[in-house]
C-alpha cells in the first residue's frame, strides 16, 4: 500500500492539521515508511481472534448520581485563550 | 548524600541529620549547575520546592512523617501538578499551568509528603524514544553529551543518572520508562495496566499509557511504588485491589525460579556487546540459584507493526482535545472556526505527534478501520496469549531493554522507523498489560546496558525481588557517569 499526496491532504483534513504542499510531500514519504512497517499484519492468519482492546477486560465501573465536584470554572477558564462572562470564544459559527 | 538511597535518605531525615529544606536545597544548586548542560527539566520553581519541603520538615516535627516524607523527586511533564507549568513536552501546552493535581502527583506530594523539584523535559506527548522530539530541545545522556538519554521519560532518566534528583517518576506506553532507564543506567518499573492511576496523567495511548517509578535501585522503586499505587475512582480503568507493600518480598531467596529466554530476543537484531552482558547477567541468576528454560514469544515481532496501529489511534482520539478552544495555544491568525482549528493544530503540535495523529486518523478511517484497527487488536491478543503460555513454564521472563546502547543524537532522529523498532523488545509488555522492569547489567563500550524482567499481572513485588537480589550480588546499579559522585 502506498498514500497518494491527496490521501495525506485528505487524512490531514481529517485530523483538522493544516499542511503545507512541501509538509505534505515529508510526511507522504515518513507515512508510507511506518505503513510498509504496519502491512507485515497483514500476513497474519486472525481468523476467529477476538480483538483486543484492553490489558483488563473488565467492564466499566457505574457510580451514584451525586454531586461530587465542586464549582472550579473559573480556575478552568483561566487557562483558556479567550473568554468572555464564563463562555469560551470561538469564530462565529450561524450567521 | 546525593547518591544516598531513599531508604538512607528517610534515615537521615527521621535523625534530624539534615533537613528537607537542606536536602531540597542541595539538589536545586545542582540543578541550577548541571541542567543547563543537560536540559533534564523543563520547569523549576525555588519557591515552590521549598516551601513543600517546610512543610515536610514540620511533618517530621510533628512526627506524622510517612517513609518518604520530605524527600525532593524529579516528576515527569506529563503529570498535571496545581500551580506548575505542565507542558508534555509541547508547544500546545508550553504556557499551561494546570489547575488541579495529577492522583500521582496528589498521592506522592499530597500524602506521601515527597517534595517536588521541579517537571523533567520528555518527547512531545510521550511520542519518541530518544527525548529529541520535545518542543523544549533534547535532554543530554549523562553518560555521554552526545547521546541521546532515550525517550520518552529522558528528562526524567538524565535527571536521576546524574544526581539532580534522588529518584523521578516516569509513563511507559510502549517502553518509555524501560528503555531510558536502560540507556542511563537505572532502574526502572512499568506497573500492570491500572495499578497506578491514569487521573490527570495527559493521556497518549489510553489502554497502554502506565506510571512508574525510575531510581537508583530496585528498592528505591518498590518504596516509591508503594507511594504512587493504588485504586482511584477517578480513573474507569483503575483496578480495585487490596493495598499491596511491594517491598515485602525484596529479601526472599531466588532457590528454583525458573527464568525464561524468549529465543525472539536472543536471535539477530540486538548488539552483540549489548547480549553479552544480559546473557552474563542470567549467568549470574542462575549462581544465584535460578534455572533458565527457553520460551518462544512467536507473535513478538508483531507488536511493533500492532502498536503503531493502536497506539496512534488512541492518541488521535485523545489528542483530538488539543482544539485552541479551553486551553492550550491557540494560532494568532485565522478564518472560521474550522481554520482555527488547523492552524492551532498545525503549529501547537510536532512533526511526530502530527504524524501519529494522521496514522490514527487514517486506521480509524472508514474502509480501513478493519484492516488495520481490527487486524491490530486480534494480533495484541495473539501477543497477549503468548505471555499467558510462556508464564505456565516460567516465573520471569528476561532478555535485553534495547536493542542498542545510547544512540547519538541526532543518529534516527529523520527516520521515524529506526527510531520506532530501538522500542522492540518493550513493546509487546505495553500490549499484554504486564509489568516489566529495566535493571542496569553492565556497560558496552563504556555505556550503561539494562537487562529487562516481565512478570505476570500483578507479579510487582517478585519483580522487585528478583532485581533486589541480583543488585545484592552485584554494583552496576552503583556505577555513576564520570564527574558525578
Amino acid at each position: 500500500m502506498s498514500l497518494t499526496l491527496e490521501q495525506v491532504q485528505r487524512i490531514a483534513h481529517l485530523a483538522r492539521i493544516e499542511v503545507s504542499e512541501s509538509e505534505a510531500l515529508a510526511t507522504q514519504g515518513h507515512l508510507n515508511g511506518i505503513f510498509q512497517l504496519i502491512e507485515q499484519m497483514q500476513a497474519v492468519d486472525t481468523s476467529g481472534v477476538e480483538p483486543m482492546a484492553h490489558a483488563q477486560d473488565l467492564s466499566q465501573r457505574l457510580r451514584d448520581d451525586v454531586v461530587s465536584e465542586t464549582d472550579r470554572r473559573a480556575a478552568y477558564q483561566a487557562v483558556a485563550p479567550e473568554v468572555e462572562a464564563g463562555l469560551y470564544l470561538v469564530p462565529k459559527v450561524i450567521e | 548524600m546525593i547518591n544516598a538511597s531513599l531508604k538512607q535518605l528517610s534515615q537521615a531525615l527521621a535523625a534530624k541529620q539534615i533537613s528537607s529544606v537542606e536536602l531540597t536545597q542541595l539538589f536545586l544548586d545542582r540543578i541550577n549547575r548541571l541542567n543547563p548542560a543537560l536540559n533534564a527539566f523543563v520547569t523549576v520553581d525555588t519557591e515552590k520546592s521549598l516551601n513543600s519541603a517546610r512543610a515536610a520538615d514540620a511533618r517530621i516535627a510533628a512526627g506524622t512523617a510517612g517513609l518518604l516524607t520530605g524527600i525532593p523527586i524529579a516528576q515527569k511533564d506529563i503529570f498535571c501538578a496545581e500551580g506548575w507549568r505542565t507542558t508534555c513536552g509541547s508547544k500546545m501546552l508550553a504556557n499551561f499551568v494546570s489547575p488541579y493535581d495529577a492522583t500521582v502527583i496528589r498521592k506522592m506530594e499530597g500524602e506521601a509528603g515527597l517534595v517536588s523539584l521541579g517537571k523533567t523535559n520528555m518527547d512531545e506527548f510521550a511520542m519518541g524514544s530518544s527525548n529529541e522530539t520535545s518542543y523544549f530541545g533534547p535532554v543530554r545522556n549523562p553518560w555521554d553529551n552526545g547521546r541521546v538519554p532515550g525517550g520518552s521519560s529522558g528528562g526524567s532518566a538524565a535527571a536521576v543518572a546524574a544526581r539532580l534528583a534522588p529518584a523521578a517518576t516516569g509513563t511507559d506506553t510502549g517502553g518509555s520508562i524501560r528503555q531510558p532507564a536502560a540507556l542511563c543506567n537505572l532502574t526502572g518499573l512499568k506497573p500492570t495496566y491500572g495499578v497506578v492511576s491514569r487521573y490527570g496523567m495527559i493521556a497518549f495511548a489510553s489502554s497502554l499509557d502506565q506510571a512508574g517509578p525510575m531510581a537508583a535501585s530496585a528498592e528505591d522503586c518498590a518504596l516509591l511504588l508503594n507511594s504512587m499505587a493504588g485504586y482511584d475512582e477517578r480513573d474507569s480503568t483503575s483496578l480495585e485491589r487490596p493495598a499491596e507493600d511491594y517491598a515485602r518480598d525484596l529479601d526472599k531467596p531466588l532457590a528454583g525460579l525458573r527464568i525464561g529466554l524468549p529465543k525472539e530476543f536472543f536471535g539477530e537484531g540486538c548488539d552483540a556487546e549489548v547480549m553479552a552482558a544480559v546473557r552474563a547477567a542470567i549467568a549470574e541468576y542462575e549462581k544465584l540459584g535460578a534455572t533458565t528454560v527457553e520460551i518462544s514469544l512467536p507473535n513478538s515481532h508483531l507488536s511493533v507493526p500492532a502498536y503503531y496501529v493502536i497506539a496512534p489511534a488512541e492518541a488521535s482520539s485523545n489528542l483530538s482535545r488539543f482544539d485552541g478552544v479551553r486551553y492550550g495555544f491557540r494560532a494568532e491568525d485565522y478564518g472560521n472556526l474550522d481554520d482555527m482549528y488547523m492552524k492551532s493544530r498545525a503549529q501547537g503540535f510536532g512533526a511526530e505527534v502530527k504524524r501519529r495523529i494522521m496514522i490514527g486518523a487514517y486506521v480509524l478511517s472508514h474502509g480501513y478501520y478493519d484492516a488495520y484497527y481490527l487486524q491490530a487488536q486480534r494480533i495484541r491478543r495473539l501477543i497477549a496469549n503468548d505471555f499467558v503460555e510462556a508464564f505456565k513454564v516460567c516465573d520471569v521472563i528476561m532478555g535485553p531493554t534495547s536493542p542498542s546502547t545510547a544512540f547519538t543524537l541526532g543518529e534516527k532522529a529523520a527516520d521515524p522507523v529506526q527510531m520506532y523498532l530501538s522500542d522492540i523488545y518493550t513493546i509487546a509488555v505495553n500490549l499484554a498489560g504486564l509489568p516489566g522492569m529495566s535493571v542496569p547489567c553492565g556497560f558496552a563500550g563504556g555505556l550503561p546496558v539494562g537487562l529487562q524482567l516481565i512478570g505476570n499481572y500483578f507479579a510487582e513485588a517478585q519483580l522487585l525481588n528478583v532485581a533486589h537480589r541480583y543488585q545484592q550480588a552485584c554494583d552496576w546499579h552503583l556505577r555513576r557517569p564520570a564527574g558525578i559522585e
